[in-house]
């Protein structure tokens, strides 16, 4: 039995008639065709599904898109219009990614990180991706590109 | 998924009406652990009664000797609440731990000991500080909530409004974390109360449980020295890909000791 759903997504008013069931995953890319946001694990493991629900960081996978009724949501796609987000750029220019499909969600972590703590260190932010698994990188590029994402958002990008 | 009604009341009240009317009705919280299990196809409720839209459900208060949080209450609102830092630190690094940031931002206090995941991080705060369990129907020691492995005392229609911490001297927790989830393979939680030192241990056996002899050689000396030379039997601890229980036994008194020198 589906039941309307409105909420916000990239600034776009958005409403439609969903089961239940359906996933905000599963919203985000079937029905509104934002396939930016990705699905490694499908078990709330790996954060390649990350997006900011009401400015904070939620695993898409592991809610109901019921949940986020009236909510304000943030993928990918609506970071930035046009040039790339300082945390996007910071990632192409430190090599923080090799075949891409974790960064994503990488992106979306690390600009809510910096939104929380302006200034992280590298032990803040390596403790902060915990739920962030990356096959490729070894990680140390995609610190290094947090740390210099953080240093060009200057605390002060609204992201 | 199987299909489900879904329903989002927007009062205690009329939460406790819509899960006694279900037929075989589930709450739901964050969903960290609820919907993984319906994913799965584990469970097949006809009804989830979503908490998320009850606003009371959500508080933090701190007032004389105790500090209450409200069952909708998300670990990363805990770790925030400089109320709660400062009244009881190791309950603000308890919640600040679990689990990674987005887990935090989701899962819930009341999902959490309701749940009863034998290596969950609360339950361990919630029997050493000799919290009280506030629900619809009742309030419960934290003796008396948790009964064993993923079970509590809950009835199926009765939610968990809220949660009261009594503030001690002082109390530490200390977890030995699985690498990948973070959950405890082995967490102690070490209170010093008016009445006497509390130990409780998560992680190590089928449900949260106190160590007396841990206690009362705490209770002669509030010393990580005390505890020197005591042990645990690790004949009812689990064994799993983890941890054997031997390695298990081994780790509570490694983690009661850190948690008191932490303190003392
Ligand atoms: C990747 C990952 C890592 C994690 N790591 C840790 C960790 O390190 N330490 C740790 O302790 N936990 C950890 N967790 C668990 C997590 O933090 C949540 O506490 C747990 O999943 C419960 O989630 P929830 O609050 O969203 O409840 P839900 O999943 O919504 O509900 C859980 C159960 O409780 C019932 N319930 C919920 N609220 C109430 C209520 N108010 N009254 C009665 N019944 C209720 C529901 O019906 C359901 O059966 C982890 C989870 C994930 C996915
Ligand atoms: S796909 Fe959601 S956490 Fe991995
Ligand atoms: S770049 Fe391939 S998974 Fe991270």
């Amino acid at each position: 039995m589906s039941a309307p759903v409105s909420m916000t997504v990239n600034g776009r008013k958005v409403t439609a008639n969903v089961e239940p069931r359906t996933l905000l995953v599963q919203y985000l890319r079937d029905q509104l065709g934002l396939t930016g946001t990705h699905v490694g694990c499908d078990t709330s493991q790996c954060g390649a599904c990350l997006v900011h629900v009401d400015g904070k960081s939620v695993k898409s996978c592991t809610m109901l898109v019921a949940q986020a009724e009236g909510a304000e949501i943030l993928t990918i796609e609506g970071l930035s219009s046009g040039e790339l987000h300082p945390m996007q750029a910071a990632f192409k220019e430190h090599h923080g990614l090799q075949c891409g499909f974790c960064t994503p969600g990488m992106v979306m972590s690390a600009v809510d990180l910096v939104k929380q703590n302006p200034a992280p260190t590298e032990h803040d932010i390596r403790d902060w991706l915990e739920g962030n698994i990356c096959r490729c990188t070894g990680y140390h590029n995609i610190v290094k590109a947090v740390e210099a994402g953080a240093k060009a958002m200057g605390g002060s990008h609204a992201g | 998924m199987y299909e489900f009604n879904y329903q989002a009341p927007a009062s205690l009240a009329d939460a406790t009406k819509a899960i006694a009317a279900a037929e075989d009705g589930k709450l739901l919280a964050g969903g960290m652990t609820l919907v993984p299990t319906l994913k799965q196809r584990l469970a097949r409720p006809s009804d989830l009664i979503d908490l998320g839209r009850i606003a009371e459900l959500k508080a933090i208060k701190v007032d004389g000797g105790t500090v209450t949080i409200g069952a909708m209450a998300t670990h990363a609102e805990v770790g925030a609440s400089a109320a709660v830092q400062q009244a009881i630190p190791g309950l603000s690094w308890l919640a600040s731990n679990i689990g990674d940031p987005a887990v935090r931002h989701r899962g819930t206090l009341g999902g959490s000991i309701s749940n009863n995941d034998p290596a969950a991080d609360y339950p361990a705060a919630l029997l050493a500080l000799g919290a009280t369990i506030y629900t619809t129907k009742r309030q419960l020691s934290a003796a008396d909530f948790f009964v064993g492995m993923f079970e509590t005392a809950l009835e199926l229609d009765e939610i968990v409004t809220a949660v009261s911490f009594p503030i001690p001297e002082k109390a530490a927790y200390q977890k030995f974390r699985n690498p990948a989830s973070r959950y405890a393979v082995v967490g102690v939680f070490v209170a010093k109360t008016g009445g006497g030192a509390r130990v409780a241990v998560t992680g190590a056996g089928p449900s949260v449980f106190r160590v007396p002899a841990f206690e009362a050689a705490l209770d002669r000396s509030f010393a990580a020295a005390s505890l020197d030379g005591l042990t645990i039997d690790a004949g009812e601890l689990n064994s799993d890909i983890h941890a054997s229980a031997d390695y298990r036994a081994h780790l509570v008194a490694v983690f009661a000791k850190r948690a008191v020198a932490e303190i003392s």
